[in-house]
């Protein structure tokens, strides 16, 4: 079965992508609490793991370029669209909130992980909203 | 666009998931391009055309007002 078949290569390419952007998040930690908690801010390890960190990002994008390859064309419209949507939406808020920083309108630093946090939600809403139109 | 996909499928006694294998796409994709809600692209489209043996405008029918 041809189907069957294209099941499992999505399957062995999600998992393939899971593991990829599991590797980037914990390395991200790494990177991010590593100066302080673990080497006591030695540049040549803040360096190392920046390094690491950036590879598995890369490698992160390679594996998710190879899940949408493997999708077929309803399916990839409704990642693309939810995929534009969430960067239409990430470079609208994240001026609008990088703004009100310099604008001194909010009193703390605008952090660049309410961005990822933004992003991240809206692309979840409109893979959801995007599998519905079409189921 | 307008298709005969489900009519064709009924009249071959075929299921969505039957279509979906022959055509290397999703049942999902099958159930948007019957109901209208998804166009499929060219290549689909005559692979759709191949399979039935028609030609693709027997198949598919462009409406001018949409």
């Amino acid at each position: 079965m041809k189907n069957e078949k294209k099941n499992k290569q999505i399957e062995k390419v999600t998992k393939i992508l899971a593991l990829w952007t599991l590797l980037w998040v914990v390395s991200l930690a790494l990177a991010t609490f590593g100066p302080k908690f673990l080497w006591n801010e030695n540049t040549t390890w803040s360096i190392l793991a920046i390094v690491i960190n950036t590879a598995f990002g890369a490698g992160m994008i390679w594996a998710n370029i190879k899940h949408l390859n493997v999708l077929d064309e309803l399916q990839k419209k409704i990642q693309l669209d939810a995929m534009g949507i969430a960067l239409g939406v990430g470079i609208v808020g994240g001026l609008s909130y990088s703004v009100t920083d310099i604008a001194n309108v909010i009193s703390s630093d605008a952090e660049i992980g309410f961005l990822v946090i933004l992003i991240s939600i809206t692309y979840m809403i409109a893979l959801l909203v995007g599998k519905k139109r079409y189921s | 666009m307008k298709n005969k996909l489900k009519v064709l499928r009924a009249e071959r006694d075929m299921t969505q998931a039957d279509l979906a294998d022959s055509l290397a796409v999703s049942r999902q994709t099958i159930n948007a391009i019957e109901k209208g809600k998804f166009d499929p692209s060219l290549p689909l489209a005559f692979k759709i055309s191949k399979l039935f043996e028609l030609p693709i405008e027997e198949i598919f029918h462009h409406h001018e007002t949409e």
